[in-house]
């Protein structure tokens, strides 16, 4: 039987994990809408408009799952993690407070208008609308990063009486570790939103749907990951230096280096082994390692040796972080490769279009996998120096939280299934969805006679 | 700015309003989901369509009642949910149903629609009545007795009831015809169901809290606050008499109901916080004990303070956007 503290972090983990994915869509995704709204406006082609119309039933659909899964979240802090609030709530506090005012009512707000007003205000604040759902998503990534990012690199408090108090807020909120995260999970996320709208758009190619919207959603989205991609390379590489400065130890983890070396080589593979504080089957690159976190092919590498009883468990860290990697690292070729061939042909030929249908989710793997190694590998602390996850937990009966997953892991099942039938039932019927008679209801901003002349 | 105390009371304040915004703005698209019919496809569709663009705002307010508590007063936060643990799992679980199956069932395959509009009904109901145990537990003070757990089934009905009514006084402003006659009916039977709870918990409240008692009873206290219970009572019966009445002609007075609604809601509401507060948990935790640090709560009101009134002129400009009777949900 597993006891309380067990069970109450799995649960944690299975709510925040099929929470994020929801997000980490709609971040991106509302940008997309935003740009294909506006070029409309700018263009009154109703190939932009299409475009619009189908993903912003997508964005729906996305936008109510993240919504209903994030409530849970403001239960759990007390019910499974009633330390957490005691101790860092005065931080942690005003932080999730400016979250929901000013990121949740904003997007939650002009939702409405955004998904149904399209007729009942004017193009322009039809628009801005869009805009400011889309400035919300963003806004929320920022807050709550900001929360996440102290809880690994705390700053700006003073310890009275084992109570975290706020000494300096801009500290706290623009503490160390905050930049980098953030830039790396907007990023992500848009990196998660082009996969995803890529691989929509050449299902549809696939199935013989052959209007201009997917052509033209798929050609963005591909540029899109183009530009995104070794950006993302070059991003994760300052996170992960900024990691190494602030929590060695997780980078040991994420490198599988046991005992402090200089000339650590990268790992490609292994498989780390607790017990025996080593590793198996290694397939490394020499000195690779000590290069690309010190810039010097010597440079010396601490090893999880000197943070005994203080450092993450290394299996899952190591995994995690190879999987992102990985990941991150074909998403980069195919995109580059897909534009190319797009550019040079104007057309992909259809095992490119499957492989792209087979890459749309690719962004919610690496998302998980990347907060995987970031988490896991903050572990045993809950906030870094201040309050251990073992500290922090409830007091709540083991059958209670056994009982509560088990209802929560049925239910996601059953969602996600839903989802991803319902994603692709919407790219299958998505003719019907754009294609109206009355196309000319919505207007757009631009004039008429600069249509003409352009 | 403020010193500690008066912190605790403006953060307690702007939670109790978000707890009734979302009483009011969530109670009546959670009606609203209760009293779908499952056999008349049109009737789903406009009752649907009626609330379309307002749920996930009125949900936040739920979010921002839940994070103001969590925020301002940690320790009874987790005290409160950790008595409501397996209720408060429900109540989740049913508005993460009913979230998606609104959603679901204007986009999956066309065959799967009356599952998800039965999902929908459900957990919608079910989000009602796991608020309505919570609250019955609350005001009983999170007893363990047989009388604490009937109680709160009672008040899980009543609540239930409470959202029909005025998810039913939404409808009969937003629709037409046939439906808007069901609705009126909706509106009479439930609104008699929730006059019998509220006037159930006025009863049972100050029984079995003697300080509760001490508050209404007290003189002068009594004077100013027993016309409280009067009022809402005169006005169970204004809207009974106007719904006998409804439909008029050109539609006139269709608001009415629904305006009583949302006064009977504040009444009740404001009843009930008087009888507790100071305390957030009932005879045990005051607010001033369980309140976080001064520094803290002062560096969130700031940011409050701009961006509340900006949220209440975004909501009411949303509300006017969406005015009058209910057209087809469309997203075009």
């Amino acid at each position: 039987m597993l006891e309380t503290l067990m069970l109450s972090r799995i649960q944690f983990a299975a709510n925040i994990s099929f929470h994020i994915l929801f997000p980490t869509i709609t971040i991106a995704l509302s940008w997309f809408l935003f740009y294909f709204k506006l070029r409309f406006d700018q263009t009154a082609d109703p190939v932009w408009m299409r475009a619009y119309r189908f993903w912003v039933k997508i964005f729906a659909l996305t936008f109510a799952i993240g919504v209903v899964t994030g409530i849970t979240m403001s239960f759990q802090f007390g019910t499974n993690w009633p330390k957490f609030m005691e101790t860092v709530g005065n931080i942690a506090g005003p932080l999730l407070g400016y979250e929901v005012l000013t990121a949740f009512f904003l997007e939650a707000g002009f939702l409405g208008i955004m998904l149904f007003g399209i007729n009942r205000v004017s193009a322009r604040v039809h628009t801005l609308s869009t805009l400011i759902v889309a400035i919300g998503t963003s806004l929320s990534a920022f807050w709550i990063l900001a929360l996440n990012s102290w809880m690994q690199t705390p700053q700006g408090h003073e310890m009275r009486d084992g109570v975290a108090f706020p000494v300096d807020w801009f500290a706290i909120i623009f503490n160390p570790s905050f930049p980098y995260r953030l830039m790396h999970m907007v990023i992500a996320s848009g990196l998660t939103a082009t996969f995803l709208v890529a691989g929509i758009s050449a299902y549809r190619l696939l199935k013989g749907d052959d209007k201009q919207a997917p052509k033209l959603t798929l050609k963005i989205a591909l540029t899109v990951a183009v530009l995104l991609t070794p950006l993302q390379v070059f991003v994760g590489d300052m996170h992960g230096l900024n990691t190494l400065e602030h929590q060695p130890q997780k980078i040991a983890a994420m490198e599988g280096v046991w005992h402090t070396e200089k000339g650590a080589p990268l790992l490609l593979f292994a498989i780390p082994d607790e017990k025996q504080k080593t590793n198996h089957f290694e397939v490394a690159i020499p000195n690779m390692a000590s290069f690309i976190l010190t810039h010097d092919l010597n440079g010396e590498i601490k090893g999880l040796n000197e943070f005994e009883g203080n450092h993450p468990p290394v299996a899952p860290v190591f995994f995690a972080f190879r999987i992102m990697v990985g990941l991150g690292m074909l998403m980069l070729v195919i995109a580059w490769f897909s534009r190319f061939e797009l550019w040079r042909k104007n057309q992909l030929p259809s095992w490119l279009l499957r492989a792209l249908v087979f890459m749309s989710f690719s962004g919610w793997v690496a998302t998980l996998a990347g907060w995987y190694v970031t988490e896991i590998g903050r572990q045993p602390w809950l906030v870094t120096g201040i309050l251990t996850i073992k500290d922090a937990a409830t007091d709540i009966a083991p059958e209670n939280v056994g009982l509560t997953l088990i209802m929560y892991l049925v239910l996601y099942a059953v969602l996600m299934v839903s989802y991803l039938h319902t994603v692709f039932t919407m790219a299958g019927r998505a003719v019907e969805i754009e294609e109206i008679n009355d196309d000319e209801k919505v207007k757009p901003v631009v004039h008429f006679h600069t249509v003409v002349k352009g | 700015m403020f010193e500690a105390n008066t912190l605790a009371v403006i953060f307690v304040s702007l939670m109790a309003l978000s707890i009734l915004l979302y009483a009011i703005l969530d109670g009546f698209d959670l009606g609203i989901g209760i009293l779908l019919p499952l056999d008349q496809k049109d009737d789903s569709d406009t009752m649907i369509a009626s609330i379309g663009p307002f749920w996930d705002a009125n949900e936040t307010w739920l979010v921002l009642a839940i994070g103001l508590l969590l925020i301002a007063f940690p320790a009874a936060h987790s005290y409160i949910f950790k008595e409501l643990y397996l209720p408060t799992a429900v109540l989740l679980i049913s508005l993460v149903l009913r979230g998606v199956a609104f959603d679901f069932r204007a986009k999956a395959a066309f065959s799967h629609k009356p599952t998800w509009n039965k999902v929908f009904k459900v957990g919608s109901l079910f989000a009602a009545l796991s608020q309505g145990y919570m609250l019955g537990m609350y005001v009983m003070g999170f007893e363990t007795t047989l009388a604490a757990y009937s109680f709160s089934l009672l008040s899980a009905f009543g609540v239930a009831a409470a959202y029909s009514y005025i998810g039913a006084c939404w409808l009969i402003m937003k629709a037409e015809g046939d439906l808007q006659i069901q609705a009126i009916n909706w509106a009479k039977k439930s609104g008699l169901i929730c006059f019998l709870g509220v006037v159930a918990v006025s009863l049972v409240n100050p029984l079995i809290n003697p300080d509760v008692y001490a508050k209404w009873f007290s003189w002068p206290n009594t004077l100013f606050i027993l016309p409280l219970p009067l009022i809402c009572f005169a006005l169970f019966i204004f809207s009974y008499v106007q719904l006998k009445q409804l439909p008029k002609v050109n539609d006139k007075g269709c608001w009415r109901p629904f305006t009583a609604a949302v006064v009977i809601f504040a009444l009740c509401f404001f009843g009930l916080a008087f009888s507790f507060f100071p305390y957030i948990v009932p005879n045990k935790l005051t607010i001033w004990q369980t309140a976080a640090a001064p520094e803290s709560l002062s560096f969130l009101l700031w940011g409050t303070m701009i961006v509340v009134p900006v949220i209440f002129s975004y909501t009411a400009f949303s509300y006017r956007v969406f005015w009058g009777k209910v057209q087809e949900l469309r997203y075009h």
